[in-house]
C-alpha cells in the first residue's frame, strides 16, 4: 500500500540524514577541548528532542481519544510512543560514548541522565501495559490515562532531579554569558535536529498504518471467532 | 463534603476487612523484615556510613512492602464481582479512589511505624528526638506513593500480569516523592538541621497535591471506561 507520498517522505528523509552525516563528520569544525568525540553531540541531543515531542504528541492524542473515542487518535498515540522509545534509546545509547572519554565514566546518576532513564522506563511501561490488555477500548482508555500521569510525572522527575544533583553540561545553546556554539556547529545542530524530526514524521506514517492494520486484524479475528 | 463522607465509607469498609482478616498487613510486614535482612548482606551493617544511607534503605523497604498492599487494594474487589458493585454504587469514582487511597495510607503508615523500631535495632539508627519532624515526612511521602499506587491499582486490576505491571508503572512516576522522602529522612537520621531541606517538604506537598487532583479527575475514566 505504498503511496507516492511515502516515497517522497522516504527520499527527503534519506537525503537529510546523509547530509546530516556529512555535516557532522566532515563539514563542522573540530571542538577544541573534547576533540572528535564531541561530534556525537549532533546525534545525541536531537533524538532527545524528538522523544520529548513524541511524548507530547502521544499525550495530546491520548487526551483527544478520551474526549472523542476515535481510534485514530489511539493509533497516533501508540505509534508516537513506540518511536519515542526508539529515539530515547538512541539518546541513551549515544551518551556513554561521549561520557567515557570526557567524564571518565560511562554513566552517572545526574539530573538529566536520571530523568532520561526514567522517561525511557515510562515509554517501556506504556508499551508493556498495552500488550497486557486485550480489549481494544479498554486498552486505549487505560493507556491514554497512563500517558497523562507519565507526562506530568516526567516533568516533576526532571524538576526533582534539578534540586538533587547535576553533572551534565548546562544547556550551552540558550545559556548565559560565555556560552554558545560556533555558528557552524549551531547550523549542524539545527540541521541534525530537523533531520531527526523528519525521520520521526516519516516513520510515524508507517507505525500509524501498522497500528491500524493490527487493530483491523484483531477485529477480523474476533469476527471469525464469533462465527 | 458529601464526597469526603462517601470516601470515608469506602475507607472504613477496607479498614474493617483488614482488621478482620489481617491478611495484607501481616504479609507486608513480614516481607519488610525479609528486605531488612537482605540489606544486611549488601554492606557492613555496623559501619558508620549506614546512617548516610539509612533514609534510602528505609524508603526502599516501605516501597517494596507498599506495592504488595497496593496490588491487593483493587484486586481484592474482583472476588464475587465486588468491583462492579462498587462502580455501580451511587458514589462517584473519585470517592472510591479517595477512600481506597486513605485506607492504603493507613495500612502503609501502620506498616512504617511497625518497621521503624525494628530498623532502629537492626541498623543502630536514632530518630526518637526527631519524631515531630519524621511524622509529617512519613505522612506526606506515603500519601504521594499511595495516591499514584491506588490509581494504578485500579488501572491494572483487569490487566494480565498485574502484580508485575504495578511496580513497573508506579516506581518511575513516584521517583520524585521517593527522592524527597529519602533526602528528608536521611537528614533527620544523621541529626543535621532540617532547615536546609524544607524545600523538599514543600516539594513533597506539591507532588501530593498534583497527583491527588489528577487521580480524582481521571479515576472515573479508569473505572467506567
Amino acid at each position: 500500500m505504498k503511496s507516492q507520498s511515502d516515497w517522497i517522505w522516504a527520499g527527503v528523509t534519506a537525503v537529510m540524514m546523509v547530509t546530516a552525516l556529512y555535516l557532522t563528520f566532515v563539514w563542522v569544525p573540530m571542538e577544541r577541548t573534547m576533540g572528535v568525540v564531541q561530534r556525537i553531540f549532533y546525534f545525541h541531543a536531537p533524538p532527545f528532542f524528538v522523544a520529548a515531542i513524541a511524548i507530547v504528541v502521544s499525550l495530546v492524542a491520548g487526551i483527544r481519544f478520551l474526549v472523542t473515542r476515535d481510534f485514530r487518535f489511539d493509533e497516533l498515540a501508540v505509534a508516537s510512543a513506540e518511536l519515542g522509545l526508539v529515539f530515547e534509546s538512541m539518546n541513551l545509547a549515544t551518551g556513554p560514548f561521549w561520557a567515557r572519554p570526557v567524564w571518565g565514566i560511562w554513566w552517572t546518576w545526574d539530573a538529566r541522565l536520571t530523568s532520561a532513564f526514567v522517561l525511557w522506563l515510562m515509554f517501556v511501561g506504556y508499551l508493556i501495559l498495552r500488550r497486557a490488555v486485550d480489549e481494544p477500548t479498554q486498552r486505549a482508555v487505560l493507556s491514554a490515562v497512563l500517558t497523562v500521569f507519565q507526562a506530568v510525572g516526567a516533568v516533576i522527575v526532571y524538576l526533582a532531579n534539578r534540586l538533587w544533583r547535576t553533572q551534565h553540561p548546562q544547556p550551552v545553546i540558550a545559556g548565559g554569558q560565555g556560552s554558545g556554539l560556533h555558528p557552524d556547529m549551531w547550523l549542524t545542530f539545527v540541521f541534525c535536529t530537523a533531520a531527526f524530526m523528519v525521520l520521526y514524521l516519516c516513520l510515524l506514517r508507517h507505525t500509524r498504518r501498522l497500528e491500524r492494520m493490527r487493530r483491523e486484524i484483531e477485529g477480523l479475528r474476533r469476527t471469525v471467532h464469533s462465527l | 463534603m458529601e464526597l469526603l463522607r462517601q470516601a470515608w465509607a469506602i475507607a472504613r469498609k477496607d479498614l474493617r476487612i483488614e482488621r478482620r482478616s489481617k491478611e495484607v498487613v501481616n504479609a507486608a510486614f513480614s516481607f519488610a523484615l525479609v528486605v531488612l535482612l537482605l540489606f544486611s548482606f549488601t554492606f557492613d551493617p555496623t559501619g558508620d556510613q549506614v546512617r548516610e544511607m539509612s533514609g534510602g534503605l528505609l524508603w526502599l523497604v516501605y516501597s517494596f512492602a507498599g506495592v504488595l498492599v497496593l496490588t491487593r487494594s483493587f484486586a481484592q474487589e474482583t472476588q464475587n464481582d465486588c468491583l462492579d458493585a462498587l462502580v455501580a454504587a451511587p458514589v462517584p469514582g473519585s470517592a472510591i479512589f479517595l477512600g481506597k487511597a486513605l485506607a492504603n495510607t493507613v495500612f502503609l503508615l501502620f506498616l512504617e511505624l511497625a518497621t521503624l523500631p525494628v530498623f532502629t535495632i537492626f541498623y543502630n539508627v536514632r530518630w526518637e528526638a526527631k519524631m515531630a519532624w519524621l511524622l509529617p515526612v512519613l505522612v506526606l511521602g506515603t500519601w504521594g506513593f499511595t495516591v499514584i499506587g491506588t490509581v494504578f491499582s485500579a488501572l491494572t486490576v483487569s490487566v494480565r500480569l498485574r502484580e508485575l505491571m504495578l511496580p513497573l508503572l508506579v516506581f518511575p512516576i513516584t521517583v520524585p516523592a521517593l527522592m524527597a522522602s529519602v533526602q528528608l529522612t536521611t537528614t533527620l537520621f544523621t541529626g543535621e538541621p532540617i532547615a536546609g531541606d524544607l524545600v523538599w517538604l514543600q516539594f513533597l506537598a506539591g507532588f501530593d497535591l498534583i497527583f491527588t487532583l489528577l487521580g480524582v479527575t481521571l479515576v472515573e475514566t479508569i473505572l467506567v471506561g
